[in-house]
């Protein structure tokens, strides 16, 4: 095994470790302590308190459990949504697939953090609107992808043998479509589980996200960020916590690119 | 199809999606849970008030009527009235645009120009140390959210070494903070774009011909390898120069810079919906009219694209 691809599982797996095993009591969470305010680190809270005197280490935990929480909801939706239109649009065509298109074009025509922004920002803040907007945004990515992978598996000479038996387009697409595009939608999805944790921090840094005194990375960057001078270790150690999460989907998105890259190649070859 | 026409139908597709865009975002005020009315004065509003802005605002009329209302008024440049300000819409978005595209250009130039140097440098060095070194900080640098390098610029280089002014306001300079925050992830990602590039160019067995010929190094780097290398560099660099838009909302706010993206968050939280809905709309059509002058442009640099399809 490769250096960095040990220190790559390691870190995973620390990561894991930390969310999973570390106190899951939100007493603590909120608990205001006015002697600490600002404390830097120290050998009693490792990662220093904010501006009301809670301790930064359990928040930030429970703001990567919740960006994760985010995640997995978001990607379900989108991804499970975004996958049967793509791959009916690219299976059916004609009139359906030329609707689908111009639908995913005028989605494409915004920035999609704006979108998200806007939505989120009309219907008010709270957990709900942001999956729902971060929602409304991601599908369009997984649409795309399974009807451009689809439009290549159509042509195969197994698909053209189901359609002529007479197979139910149903079980085309569960038994001879999705197990093609698998691969290329994986990488999609990791791709997108580091934009949906940035988003949703975005959101929250701007005020219009998870709203307090739930811990979100976003707004504990943003508190953070008004104590620049004084306490500069609140936003870097969350803004690090935050960055690492992104770095590390990042990394296995890319060695999962290269891996199937690979396999691609050799089954040509 | 000849090129004259594909730029046309380009351009047509361009116009139809604006106009599709226009009506998702007149539904903006629609979306608003509730009677947007109600949500914009407060439960404790006076009947009264409430039937004269529902009035004002032409949300008694059926949405046909609302709809084509709303095109006219745009076409004539009004673009709605702000109930923060007091104010037509136009002339404050109109100051706000030209900070906005400011900053987005900073941050372009920085992100061109760094990201493609940086990336033929790693290319042609690749799989040498300085390539690797490149290739894992472009990595970090596109998994650090603009919130974050923002206030981090600011520690190092606003507050510590006191170099850099922070606010808008402090001459040409304080564009300087911003425009790296918001490009730095574009600076990766061209670097990374251009390294694949390059390296795939370099490939190619029309290289191994030329340099059989005897070609100089230089003259084939600037005459083949850049030519076929950088043109998908400069279509993705122009479809990000749309997100930079996006990414200039939340930069904005960091850094209190007074355009389009401060407007949106402010408007927001005033319940300034026709600021929204106008801001929102400015972004978003210049964000088609970019995606549309870059693909016409990679069109003029490469003749085998076919517009059309």
């Amino acid at each position: 095994m490769k250096k960095s691809t040990f220190v790559l599982i390691f870190s995973m797996v620390l990561w894991s470790v930390v969310l999973i095993f570390s106190s899951w009591d939100q007493s603590v969470l909120n608990t205001i302590d006015l002697e600490k305010i600002l404390m830097p680190p120290s050998s009693e809270s490792l990662f220093g308190s904010d501006d009301l005197g809670r301790s930064i280490g359990p928040r930030i935990v429970s703001g990567a459990r919740l960006s994760l929480f985010v995640v997995i909801i978001v990607l379900t939706i989108t991804s499970v949504f975004g996958t049967i239109i793509g791959i009916l649009s690219g299976l059916v065509g004609g009139k359906f697939d030329s609707i689908v298109m111009r639908v995913i074009d005028i989605f494409l025509a915004f920035p999609g953090i704006l979108l998200a922004i806007s939505l989120a920002g009309i219907l008010g803040g709270g957990l709900h609107n942001v999956v729902l907007a971060l929602s409304a945004v991601g599908w369009v990515g997984f649409a795309r992808l399974s009807r451009a992978q689809t439009l290549r598996v159509k042509q195969l000479d197994h698909v053209l043998v189901a359609q002529l038996l007479g197979t139910t387009t149903p079980k085309i697409i569960i038994l001879h479509v999705l197990p093609l595009i698998v691969s290329p939608m994986l990488v999609e999805l990791t791709y997108s589980a580091a934009s949906v944790i940035l988003s949703e921090a975005g959101l929250s840094f701007l005020g219009i996200g998870v709203s307090s005194p739930t811990a979100s990375l976003g707004s504990m960057v943003r508190d953070g960020s008004f104590y620049l001078m004084t306490a500069p270790h609140y936003v870097i150690l969350t803004g690090m916590a935050l960055m690492s999460l992104v770095f590390l989907i990042n990394v296995a998105g890319d060695r999962l690119q290269e891996k199937l890259a690979e396999g691609y190649s050799r089954n040509i070859n | 199809m000849g090129k004259l026409e594909s730029v046309f139908t380009r351009v047509i597709t361009a116009f139809i999606v604006t106009i599709c865009v226009v009506t998702i975002v007149f539904f903006f005020i629609h979306l608003i849970p509730g009677d947007p009315i109600v949500a914009i004065l407060g439960e404790q509003a006076g009947l009264q008030d409430v039937e004269k802005l529902r009035t004002q605002l032409g949300l008694d009329l059926p949405l046909a009527s609302q709809w084509i209302q709303f095109i006219t008024d745009l076409v004539v440049g009004d673009l709605g009235f702000s109930f923060y300000y007091h104010a037509p819409v136009a002339p404050i978005i109109a100051k706000s645009t030209v900070m906005t595209f400011y900053l987005a250009g900073a941050a372009f130039i920085i992100a061109a120009s760094v990201g493609i140097s940086l990336g033929i440098v790693a290319a042609l060095y690749q799989e040498k140390v300085w390539d690797r070194l490149a290739v894992f900080v472009a990595l970090v640098s596109m998994s650090i959210p603009n919130f974050v390098f923002g206030p981090i610029l600011i520690i190092i280089f606003a507050v510590k070494l006191q170099w850099l002014p922070i606010g808008a306001s402090e001459g040409v300079l304080s564009i300087v903070l911003p425009a790296l925050a918001l490009g730095l992830s574009l600076a990766a990602l061209t670097m990374r774009m251009t390294r694949a590039s390059v390296i795939e160019v370099l490939r190619e067995p029309y290289i191994l011909a030329i340099r059989a010929k005897g070609l100089s190094q230089s003259r084939i780097m600037l005459a083949h390898v850049f030519r076929n290398a950088l043109l998908p560099v400069v279509t993705t660099l122009g479809l990000q120069l749309g997100l930079l838009l996006g990414g200039a909302v939340i930069t904005e706010a960091i850094f209190s810079w007074p355009g389009l993206g401060s407007l949106v968050i402010e408007s927001i939280s005033r319940r300034d919906y026709p600021m929204v809905q106008a801001s929102v709309l400015v972004i978003a059509v210049s964000y088609i009219i970019i995606n549309m002058l870059t693909d016409i442009l990679y069109k003029v640099l490469d003749p085998r694209v076919d517009l059309g399809s």
